[in-house]
């Protein structure tokens, strides 16, 4: 039997080892990224590889060194770097002596014919038709619940009275979901967590509204950006992030295997500053941005690991659309060398500014397109 | 390409002078930065056939430097932002500053991204910069869309058809005559027209051509180099055809056209055995770079090639690299003393 192991990223590893199981495989779940994870990835990588990069080859010495034999993780066409980590990856890993297999799923569009065939190394079980159904349809459930979870969080976490009762729900939410048994358990734990929600005691006002947008694994790992909407959110800051990992999947998976454009609302707003793909999720940066700015945010906070090509160019770019838009403008790069308390520093310092450019506007007359998705 | 490309308008006066009188020439600025070094003379060719005032931007300097890092953001790599500080030696002295779009110039790889928002970035980071000339060169969509950028660019400037071509073949033949001076040895942009062969050492220095052929930038990293009485084999020394047969060492093509063409000479290198060493040269936080220097890095151990990595960026100093430099030449030279008493 394969062992199988993937890099970890928020909470996909939930529906992506339940997948993997099911599939007839056995899994090694990788470690919450921590310390080590990163002594690892930074002994091992170039020194200018980006963050990710470091993390994940850091979590795969870490399961190998548990017993894993197979790797999978995701591919790319580029021009971003990411697509070519496995190929290095590999390299690096192969040099250290370590003996095992990775695959890399392409995405669908150029590369069809491959992703299936990797996909069948990783199905080591007789499955009928109908299987395959409700495993994907289970997995799918599982992944868009973390994601509404996670967004519910947001929500209540700057209202709170008693600060870290919202990052409990939270938690106890994901470990709902990660017990569940059964697509119909699903309907069970989606009212509970609500009422979880509801019970956090909660002020009423109008927070500051910040929008976070930049590279797709520091947004998503708190690890890596060092919990940034944790704490902003304790800062009684509403913070929206740009990208869900289901999302993701469908503009990434879905929609290229029928060669459709992903994401096209924040394509076409961002067209009159960034007129080209460059990869990554620059062009995707400056187009949220300025669809946070529509909805009525106060600010934009742009996470990138540091010499991520891609959020470069948009955080060239940036400046000039937040000052069009009027909103306040932070860029965070992040790598190993990034510490906490400096981050709360800044943090700190920007919601200050914001507070004090609201003050200085007089009281919202209008409450902003987002306080009425809120209530 | 879309007919905005260039997205400045001619101004009323300009437009008058050029279609009415057709007396004063138009002036091209071309920064000597990035893809310049790459492809300058079919650039400078093709407009100065066309009848346009080729500018070229002066060679860099300090004050250079310095432009550009006031204007670009601290993460972005040496050559960018020494293009924002040609751009701002240009942009008062011309009429238009040429700016491409880089996007493909093959159908296997595309370049880095920061060549693909330049023009984006220079619209953001330089606010007085009006006259902008955007081109955009993706040759991937049809063989003959190079010919058919260049007679966009005629029409642009109301030159006929007939001298268009014209410029656009001598463009080509230029471009050529380039390429050949490098397969003799020479290093046509640095101005070195031919090397010793019998010199005692070969050594390889690769890196992209901006990179390279910037003598301040590289701070005259070749010619020491010479100097030294090395005889020194560039990526665009190599032949073509040879480069293209190293594509399968890779399980996946690389991205970008400038590394995949690096990465290649490498193997090439590695193969062959034509030269006692290599030294790759990088800028400082170079994205596609970190990619390309550990699997050169990983190789050259397996091919028992000595190799050498060199970052520079705008503080790096003249003394660290001539130590470096010396040390690693004299170490071959050690080499192949030994080398050759054990065979003798």
């Amino acid at each position: 039997m394969k062992k199988v192991s993937f890099p970890y990223m928020g909470t996909s590893y939930i529906p992506f080892e339940r997948l993997l199981k099911d599939f007839g495989n056995k899994v090694i779940v990788p470690p919450r990224p921590t310390e080590e994870t990163i002594s690892y990835g930074t002994k091992y990588a170039p020194e200018f590889a980006c963050y990710p990069f470091k993390i994940v080859l850091g979590t795969y010495v870490q399961v190998l060194e548990a017993g894993a034999d197979t790797l999978v993780s995701s591919g790319g066409v580029g021009p971003c770097r990411a697509g070519l980590y496995t190929a290095l990856q590999e390299k690096i890993l192969q040099e250290l002596g370590y003996e095992f297999e990775m695959i890399t799923l392409e995405p669908p569009g150029r590369h069809f014919r491959d992703l299936l065939q990797n996909i069948k190394k990783l199905i080591n079980t007789r499955l009928t038709l109908r299987d395959y159904i409700s495993i994907s349809r289970f997995a799918w459930k599982q992944l868009v619940l973390l994601d509404k979870v996670e967004r519910l969080s947001h929500k209540t976490r700057p209202l709170e009275i008693n600060k870290g009762d919202s990052t409990r729900a939270y938690k106890k939410c994901v470990e709902m979901i990660a017990g569940a048994e059964k697509y119909v358990d699903f309907k069970e734990i989606e009212r509970e967590s609500e009422l979880l929600y509801e019970a956090v005691e909660k002020r009423d006002y109008d927070p500051l509204k910040i929008g976070i947008v930049g590279e797709i694994y520091v947004l998503m790992e708190p690890f890596s950006n060092l919990e940034i909407e944790e704490m902003l959110g304790e800062l009684g800051v509403y913070v929206e992030r740009s990208m869900f990992l289901s999302e993701y999947t469908i503009s990434n998976a879905v929609m290229d295997l029928f060669h459709m454009a992903g994401e096209r609302d924040a394509k076409k707003m961002a067209a009159p500053y960034f007129k080209e793909m460059c990869g990554g999720h620059g062009r995707e940066s400056v187009g949220n941005s300025v669809i946070f700015a529509k909805r009525g945010f106060d600010g934009i906070i742009q996470l990138s690991p540091f010499t991520c090509i891609p959020e470069i160019v948009a955080k060239s770019i940036l400046p000039k659309v937040c000052k069009e838009h009027g909103l306040g403008f932070l860029t965070i790069s992040l790598d190993e060398q990034t510490g906490k308390e400096g981050l709360r520093t800044r943090l700190e310092a920007f919601v200050d500014l914001l507070m004090a450019k609201r003050k200085k506007a007089g009281t919202l007359t209008v409450k902003s397109q987002v306080a009425k998705e809120m209530a | 390409m879309n007919t905005n490309a260039g997205i400045i308008k001619i101004p009323v006066e300009m437009y008058y002078m050029i279609a009415v009188r057709g007396e004063i020439e138009v002036k091209i600025g071309i920064p000597r930065a990035l893809a310049y070094y790459a492809y300058y003379p079919f650039l400078t060719t093709f407009f100065e056939k066309l009848g346009l005032e080729v500018v070229v931007s002066d060679e860099t300097t300090k004050e250079i430097m310095d432009m550009g890092i006031e204007d670009t953001i601290t993460d972005a790599c040496v050559p960018i932002k020494l293009f924002h500080g040609h751009v701002r030696n240009l942009m008062d002295r011309v009429d238009y500053v040429l700016v491409p779009r880089l996007v493909s110039i093959n159908r296997e790889a595309t370049f880095c991204p920061k060549f693909l928002g330049l023009p984006d970035m220079l619209s953001c980071s330089i606010s007085k910069f009006k006259n902008m000339l955007e081109v955009r060169i993706d040759l991937k969509k049809s063989r003959f869309e190079l010919f058919m950028i260049c007679m966009r660019l005629a029409r642009k400037f109301k030159k006929g058809f007939f001298l268009a071509y014209n410029a656009y073949l001598r463009a080509l033949l230029s471009f050529k005559n380039y390429t050949h001076q490098f397969l003799q040895g020479g290093i046509p942009p640095l101005g070195i027209l031919g090397q010793k062969k019998n010199n005692p050492i070969h050594l390889a220095v690769v890196g992209y051509p901006y990179m390279l052929y910037d003598p301040y930038l590289s701070l005259d990293l070749i010619k020491k180099l010479i100097s030294m009485g090395v005889y020194v084999v560039t990526p665009e020394m190599l032949c073509e055809r040879d480069k293209k047969k190293q594509a399968s060492k890779l399980k996946k093509t690389l991205f970008w056209t400038f590394s995949n063409e690096v990465i290649r000479s490498a193997y090439c290198l590695f193969e062959n055995r034509t030269v006692d060493g290599i030294i790759h040269v990088t800028a400082f936080g170079c994205g596609p770079d970190f990619i390309v220097d550990k699997l050169m890095e990983i190789d050259a151990k397996r091919y028992k090639m000595p190799y050498l990595n060199i970052t520079l960026d705008e503080h790096t100093g003249q003394e660290g690299l001539n130590t470096r430099l010396e040390a690693f030449v004299d170490m071959l030279k050690i080499k192949k003393a030994k080398k050759e008493a054990a065979l003798a």
